[in-house]
């Protein structure tokens, strides 16, 4: 079943388009990953779907019973988030901030709903800890747990690595295939990195100068993807 | 140590001194609940320019007449706290520009009018006590005291309603619109509640000195504790205590009442710098 589908989508800003005419749908339990040069308007697609921005023309369709803002959502670290006071555990639970509606206070569901998030990321331990002084990848997790939060059936995740040492981003990728495989969680990806793109997911949107929409295997045997295999190749040195 | 009791005591027979310790405890309250928001957001400076804004729209109600100088003050104040906040994030002039262009703009223009337009044969004492709030907080009447007390019962208590929706705006925007959180609402909420708290400080400090009440004690609180509600709470706890010893510092010492309390902020700032240095941060 296609939790989002986007129609003739037309996306840019200040009247100026950037990309047209995307087509694509995202299904349950999807990995989906969406990559691209930088300035290719990977993150305006992914403000657009996050409704934080209007699409020029086209239309996104929210799947039967969802709601566009039951996508839990990673983004990149602010500048205002480096030297933040915040415990861990209330970062966690303000991604179920929007469950809350006018009610004030979090629930006892709520809060269970955080504490999980936390044991599936493996951060409960650094529950009480302050945000400001974990690591870079501690951080990541601690996102990607008040990400969970808010998702019910999607997670869209932007640049989840940037800036990660190997070792880290490797786990990074581990936790994420884990929370599409396990969890049955929809993954929408937005990297730059083609390698790890071409080695988790089972869709990719490729958007530039040229779109290319479909399966692992049909991009592999596209022409961007000819391009990437040989790049790839010749690095390795094989 | 006994005669500063006696004196205390005697002070406090005078019904002006309980209000303007009531008044000045009240207002710290409120000013350091929102002034962790305006700090995290780096929004240091808007209390600054919020309150040349105050003084300004002071000028030219006086200038008008008016009878109650507050009906005008507020709403100006009020509107240019909206402007300035909501147009933060996509305005052709950014944030810090626009707020020293609007703080300094106001400043002057306030200052141009009362010159020209000048009622009074002291001039450059009514200016004064205006930025530095020398005797007003000494000259309230019991009605400006209990509109100080509805309006700060107000803040705190939206301020604890709104208390969770705060951290998940201020914290990360996008994901909270992204969420389903308005944000944009919470932003209104939050200029607005700054611009009140603003209009009633400048009674209190004056307006050259009221932002040093909204950042200091967030920014004391922010040496040492690490979680989002011990750093509020604490910087309550420390603006309470420094609005309320540096009134009794000023009426023992018979120095003004904005900058001594200013000065009560900045040695509680250095300790907890200190403490904060020393420990690596201790609370949680």
């Amino acid at each position: 079943m296609a939790l989002i589908t986007c129609q003739n989508l037309t996306l840019g800003y200040d009247g100026k388009a950037i990309l047209q005419n995307l087509n694509f749908s995202v299904n349950e339990g999807d990995y989906f990953c969406i990559v691209g040069e930088n300035g290719s308007g990977k993150s305006t697609l992914l403000k657009t779907l996050l409704r934080l921005q209007a699409p020029i023309s086209g239309s996104i369709l929210m799947g039967e019973g969802l709601n566009p803002n039951d996508i839990g959502y990673l983004p990149q670290q602010t500048f205002v988030q480096r030297d933040f006071p915040a415990s861990v555990r209330e970062i966690v639970l303000s991604g179920c901030q929007g469950r809350c509606g006018l009610r004030p206070f979090y629930n006892k569901e709520e809060k269970e709903l955080a504490k999980k998030a936390m044991e599936k990321m493996r951060i409960e331990s650094l529950a009480e800890r302050c945000y400001r002084e974990l690591s870079g990848g501690q951080k990541q997790r601690v996102l990607l747990a008040r990400a969970l939060c808010a998702a019910r059936k999607i997670l869209l995740l932007d640049e989840p690595v940037s800036g990660l040492d190997p070792k880290v981003t490797a786990e990074m990728y581990d936790l994420i295939e884990e929370l599409n495989q396990k969890d049955e969680m929809a993954i929408i990806m937005i990297s730059h990195d083609i390698a790890a793109a071409v080695k988790y997911a089972n869709r990719i949107l490729h958007i530039g100068e040229t779109v290319f929409f479909g399966t692992k295997q049909e991009y592999l045997q596209s022409e961007m993807g000819k391009n990437f295999a040989m790049l790839a190749g010749g690095t390795k040195n094989e | 140590m006994n005669e500063i009791f006696v004196k205390l005591n005697q002070y406090f027979a005078y019904p002006f001194v309980r209000y303007a310790l009531v008044v000045g405890v009240l207002i710290a309250l409120c000013s350091s609940l929102f002034g962790v928001t305006l700090v995290l957001k780096r929004f240091s400076f808007i209390g600054d320019g919020l309150s040349h804004v105050a003084f300004g729209a002071m000028a030219i109600a006086s200038i008008l007449n008016f009878s109650n100088d507050m009906l005008f003050i507020l709403p100006a104040t009020v509107l240019c706290a909206i402007l300035l906040l909501r147009g933060g994030q996509n305005a052709k002039i950014k944030g810090d520009a626009a707020i020293a262009m609007i703080s300094v703009g106001a400043l002057a223009v306030g200052y141009l009018l009362m010159n020209i337009f000048s009622a009074t044969p002291n001039l450059a004492g009514d200016v004064c006590s205006t930025l530095f709030g020398s005797t007003s907080i000494l000259t309230l009447t019991r009605e400006e005291v209990w509109l100080c007390v509805v309006l700060s019962v107000f803040v705190v208590v939206l301020f604890v309603l709104f208390y969770h929706k705060i951290f998940a705006v201020t914290f990360d925007e996008s994901f909270a619109k992204a969420t389903g959180t308005k944000a944009e609402r919470y932003n209104l909420l939050i200029a607005v509640v700054i611009a009140v708290i603003i209009v009633l400080a400048m009674n209190l400090v004056g307006s050259l000195l009221i932002s040093a009440l909204v950042i200091f004690p967030a920014l004391s609180a922010m040496r040492v504790f690490k979680s989002f509600r011990s750093v509020t709470i604490c910087s309550a706890v420390v603006s309470v205590f420094c609005a309320f010893a540096g009134i009794l510092i000023s009426i023992l010492a018979g120095t003004p009442v904005g900058s001594t309390i200013v000065v009560a902020d900045i040695v509680v700032f250095a300790l907890f710098a200190a403490a904060g240095a020393a420990t690596g941060g201790i609370g949680r």
